[in-house]
């Protein structure tokens, strides 16, 4: 059975008022996992097809092409990892 | 002249694509790429003189002794110190300021004392003072900053007074690259009976460094913002104040003689000459190879080079970026004033959001606070972006960035 894990390197929260996390996906799993967040997820607007403003439930949220996210106004990372599992698995 | 693009030539990272996007890195307040002649020295260090220094007679160690000697006379010399006894090498700025707080400061400050600091500090500058006040009790005060980033000398005279012991100042902000007038606050300060410490990670890479000139009485850096390894930094301090100050580490190294008196049940410790007597342990040999590497390569470029190129380069991105109404800069627009850093957000985004942006195209910039937070809260900013420049940027790399930023609006 797959998990939250089996898809992400990295998770950081960011510095600065805003705590923000940037999620950055493993480079070998990159590709499936961009695609397995735009099935679940809904696209407010993407730039050149390579950023993805999406939403999920009342998560908001950007995807990079390149493998990276940025979640917003989360209460913690027990919510990401929820929020996580929820598009990846 | 400073031509950037045959420097390039000397840094194998730059052959690196980021996302399939030639890179271009623009973080360099937080460090700096490294030459070729750096790596090199680093390698020749390992495959050729590897050995611990000091004490022991056979070959390896005579030359590793002698590299490393000869690393703190060359930092000596860039910044026109009085000889290596003046050069104490540190982990980097932080460490430094560090050793100069619990060296001199546990042992000086006192409850009716003060230490004055500013607002455009970073955090590396306040937290070790803060912490200090905890055991000593004396008062840590803040020389306010105008709104476009620069020192408020007016507050700084009001703040100091004959029971400020120490003045602490960035010589460039990390946040606006300003150049505070040091050599000003110096003179204010002895003129109180105060010593200076200036933080000079951001200055002693970009500006020509005159140690005597400025005549400061701390001064400390980073060797990896200067082309240099990692882990390696300095600080300086006048001859007579270092002998002064107790040392901060103690073990190998730093004693002449522990003795053993069979009467007292005790140790004696005489200390060694300086600068070892603050060099405990075994130090950063190879560290200190690269930084005398990073150094001569700096040299070699020319210090006024540097600082012009990055004026040309700071004037060509503010006028491109003010070009744009959604980007936002902060800090003073006028190139002379400044290093080439310059701090901005797009409306509408958040800083990491840019930088996320940017990265997908290679592009490396930073976001946050930078670690200067209380500044961020004084201009009421979330956190900003960061680019700041270097003796390989180009102008090229400047439109490729504007353009992007335009495209993310």
């Amino acid at each position: 059975m797959s998990a939250v894990e089996d898809y992400v390197a990295r998770i950081e929260e960011t510095c600065g008022e805003e705590k923000d996390y940037v999620v950055t996906f493993k480079y070998e799993k990159g590709n499936e996992t961009v695609q397995r967040i735009l099935k679940k997820a809904q696209m407010k607007k993407s730039i050149s097809r390579i950023i993805f403003e999406l939403t999920f439930g009342n998560v908001s949220f950007r995807l990079y092409g390149t493998g990276k996210a940025i979640f917003r106004n989360l209460k913690d990372k027990e919510e990401l990892q929820k929020v996580l599992a929820d598009l990846l698995l | 002249m400073l031509d950037p693009h045959r420097i390039r030539e000397d840094f194998p990272i730059f052959k690196r694509k980021i996302n399939n996007y030639p890179l271009i890195y623009f973080d360099n307040a937080a460090t700096t790429q490294k030459p070729k002649q750096v790596i090199d020295a680093i390698k020749d260090f390992y495959e050729n003189h590897n050995a611990n220094v000091h004490r022991a007679v056979y070959t390896l160690s005579q030359e590793s002794s002698e590299l490393y000697e000869n690393a703190h006379e060359e930092v000596a010399k860039f910044i026109n110190a009085d000889g290596m006894e003046e050069i104490i090498f540190v982990r980097g700025t932080t460490e430094a300021i560090n050793l100069v707080a619990y060296a001199w400061g546990l042992h000086s400050l006192e409850s009716e004392n003060e230490v004055l600091v500013t607002l455009t500090e970073h955090h590396s500058n306040i937290v070790p003072w803060e912490n200090l006040s905890k055991i000593s009790r004396f008062q840590v005060k803040y020389a306010d900053v105008n709104n476009d980033g620069t020192l408020n000398y007016e507050s700084f005279e009001n703040a100091i007074s004959h029971k400020t012991k120490i003045v602490c100042l960035p010589h460039v902000s990390n946040v606006t690259g300003v150049i505070n007038d040091v050599k000003r606050v110096a003179e204010i300060a002895h003129d109180y009976g105060s010593l200076i410490l200036v933080d000079a990670a951001q200055s002693v890479p970009h500006l020509r460094v005159d140690v005597k000139d400025l005549d400061v009485d701390l001064l400390a850096f980073s060797g990896h913002k200067m082309l240099g390894p990692t882990g390696i930094g300095a600080l300086y301090g006048k001859r007579e104040i270092l002998e002064e100050m107790e040392p901060f580490h103690g073990g190998g190294s730093m004693i002449k003689e522990v003795t053993f008196n069979t009467m007292t049940k005790r140790c004696s410790i005489s200390l060694n000459d300086l600068p070892w007597k603050f060099e405990g342990g075994t130090p950063n040999i190879c560290g200190g190879v690269g930084l005398m590497a990073a150094v001569k390569y700096l040299k070699d470029v020319g210090m006024e080079n540097v600082k012009e190129h990055e004026k040309i380069l700071t004037e060509y991105a503010l006028r491109r970026m003010q070009e744009h109404e959604k980007i936002m800069i902060y800090g003073p627009k006028d190139a002379s004033l400044k290093c080439g850093i310059l701090p901005f957000n797009v409306e509408g985004l958040s800083s990491h959001d840019v930088a996320l942006f940017l990265d997908s195209y290679g592009i490396m910039i930073r976001s946050g606070f930078h670690c200067a937070q209380p500044l961020h809260e004084m201009f009421k900013l979330k956190s900003t972006a960061r680019a700041s420049f270097y003796i390989y940027n180009t102008r090229e790399e400047i439109d490729r960035f504007v353009t992007l930023l335009k495209e993310i609006e």
